[in-house]
């Protein structure tokens, strides 16, 4: 083995790094750091990456709940949840997303297909009977739909347990959850899941513009109801008669 | 000495392989890299031209794009580019090209009324072709692409009108929606949970149920019978009508009709009585604007079964 090390042609420089695995585990990192460098680091200190809107919330548990089904169903894979600058999308979908709006969402639920339609401002353009219908059999409201049935969310009990950590969690990351919400996440559920629940009005002040969620079956609130009620406060937040678009051109 | 395949057999030194023994391959006539291993000699082939050219031009403008475009985050913000792109002042200036084109037709919708737009037919052309989108777009999803609704989702090409028929009605309609929870004006009258609630027992509802079924006339409808018609008369007449033909104000269907939103058999009526409620349809005049409200009015109108 006495002359068989392959050298790099030219020498210099590059032979030294070719040849220092070192040196060129080094040469490699400062390489891919540039584009982390120039790309996310940016993100944390200029001040025009998130528009200033109001009426953006963290999620209420029932909604965080039915984000927790939609990401592990995998909707995203389907569905957008982001309506670009573009202007057919916004003269189908209604004003483009904003960054503000899923700011409070880890991780964020853009996508980057639509075998199905953007869901960015599906909040309130169906009834929660329709929301319903539709997760049960598509192709009974929507006969050339290809979106598959999800019956077995009406059947499976919403397991809650997490959602108070989940919730603390998210404070933890930056979502503005209060120790009121954190306290309440039990009851904040139940009354997001009856029309009549005494909690109504102290959910509706901690979360407006909250859907009450008329829960269908008597057995408690299951799966189907947090998706829903997770779907009816898509794109909802932001009044846009009041959104200044001019002063968040960017 | 035993010698292993993969070892070197030239007597190439070390020394001159590192500085490359470039050469002239005589069969092909390219230069070889310098790049030797067991005899073995690299071609150092020129990249095909068009390639080469390829990659100088995207290099070049990927460095230029940088100088047109937005690109380069700096410290209060990023670079805005040569001539101050960006994709939301373009979508609104597109927005704004699509509104000036409207305008016109838009305008003399918005100043009509809707009876005066269904007797123009310039008007009710454009509205219908305004309407046919909104329809799809916001509609279709529960009446269906062509408004044939589906079961709990009311038909919209036939003349029975659950709110209402007339132009007026059908707007109010689809302006506030119906049992919306976030509008004031929606039409809240909803039918009482006869059976959940207790307010009739479950053989009064059979009773019931058989009597409603006889004024369609509908298949295998039992004969009526007194106490159905004394139970109807409590329980239903105040909103279905003593003559059970519906109350469009207060959204009570019609029952009288061959026209069935939730099934005609006898366990589908059982289902209404027990549970009551009714369908709940969202308010638009948030999401929509009036003169596209107007517009979906006319097309709705005009579907078939206005009044």
């Amino acid at each position: 083995m006495s002359q068989t090390t392959h050298h790099a042609p030219g020498g210099g420089l590059q032979k030294r790094i070719e040849t220092n695995s070192i040196l060129l585990v080094v040469a490699i990192l400062i390489l891919v750091s540039i584009g982390g460098i120039v790309e996310i680091v940016p993100l944390f200190y200029i001040k025009n990456t998130i528009e200033k809107v109001d009426g953006i919330r963290p999620y209420s548990p029932l909604e965080l709940a039915g984000y927790n089904i939609y990401v592990r169903e995998g909707c995203y894979t389907c569905h957008s949840q982001m309506i670009r600058p573009l202007r057919d999308e916004v003269e189908r979908y209604g004003h483009y997303s904003l960054a503000a709006e899923s700011m409070y969402d880890h991780p964020f639920q853009w996508g980057s297909k639509r075998n199905g339609p953007d869901l960015a401002r599906v909040g309130g353009k169906y009834s929660n009977d329709w929301q319903r219908d539709h997760l049960r059999s598509p192709r009974s409201m929507v006969p050339t739909s290809i979106m598959p049935g999800y019956p077995f969310l009406a059947e499976t009990p919403l397991n809650g347990a997490h959602l108070a950590e989940q919730m603390r969690m998210l404070r933890v990351v930056g979502v503005p959850y209060t120790d009121a919400q954190l306290e309440n996440a039990a009851a904040d559920l139940t009354a997001q899941s009856a029309p009549d629940d005494p909690g109504a009005a102290a959910l509706r002040q901690r979360y407006p513009n909250v859907v009450i969620n008329d829960i269908a079956s008597k057995g408690g609130v299951t799966e189907e109801d947090a998706l829903v009620a997770y779907l009816q406060h898509l794109g909802v937040s932001v009044d846009f008669k009041l959104y200044d678009d001019k002063a968040n051109i960017r | 000495m035993r010698r292993y395949p993969f070892e070197r057999t030239t007597t190439m030194s070390n020394d001159t392989f590192e500085r490359g023994k470039v050469r002239i391959d005589e069969k092909t006539g390219v230069p070889t890299t310098g790049h030797e291993w067991d005899g073995i000699e690299e071609l150092n082939t020129p990249l095909p031209r068009w390639w080469v050219w390829t990659f100088w031009v995207t290099a070049i403008w990927g460095v230029l794009y940088c100088f047109v475009y937005p690109a380069w985050p700096t410290l209060s913000g990023g670079t805005q580019g040569l001539f101050g792109w960006n994709s939301r002042t373009e979508v609104a200036q597109e927005i704004g090209e699509l509104q000036t084109t409207r305008a016109p037709i838009l305008a003399k919708l918005n100043a009509a009324s809707l009876s005066d737009i269904e007797a123009n037919p310039e008007l009710l052309a454009a509205a219908r072709m305004v309407g046919s989108v909104a329809f799809v777009n916001n509609c279709a999803g529960c009446h269906g692409a062509g408004g044939q609704g589906a079961k709990g989702y009311a038909n919209l090409n036939d003349d029975d009108w659950i709110w209402g028929g007339k132009l007026a009605d059908i707007q109010t309609t689809i302006e506030h929606g119906a049992r919306w929870d976030g509008d004031k004006a929606t039409h809240s009258s909803a039918m009482p949970a006869f059976g959940r609630d207790g307010i009739l027992t479950p053989q009064q509802i059979s009773v019931v149920a058989d009597h409603v079924r006889t004024y369609a006339d509908l298949p295998n409808a039992p004969e009526p019978t007194a106490e159905g018609q004394k139970l109807y008369d409590e329980n239903c007449a105040a909103c279905h009508g003593a003559d059970a033909k519906g109350n469009t104000e207060l959204g009570a269907p019609n029952l009288v009709d061959a026209i069935w939103l939730y099934g005609s058999d006898k366990p589908a009526i059982v289902n209404r009585i027990v549970n009551g409620g009714g369908g709940v349809m969202p308010a638009w005049k948030d999401r929509l604007d009036d003169t596209t409200i107007k517009a979906l009015t006319v097309y709705v109108h005009s579907l078939g079964g206005g009044q």
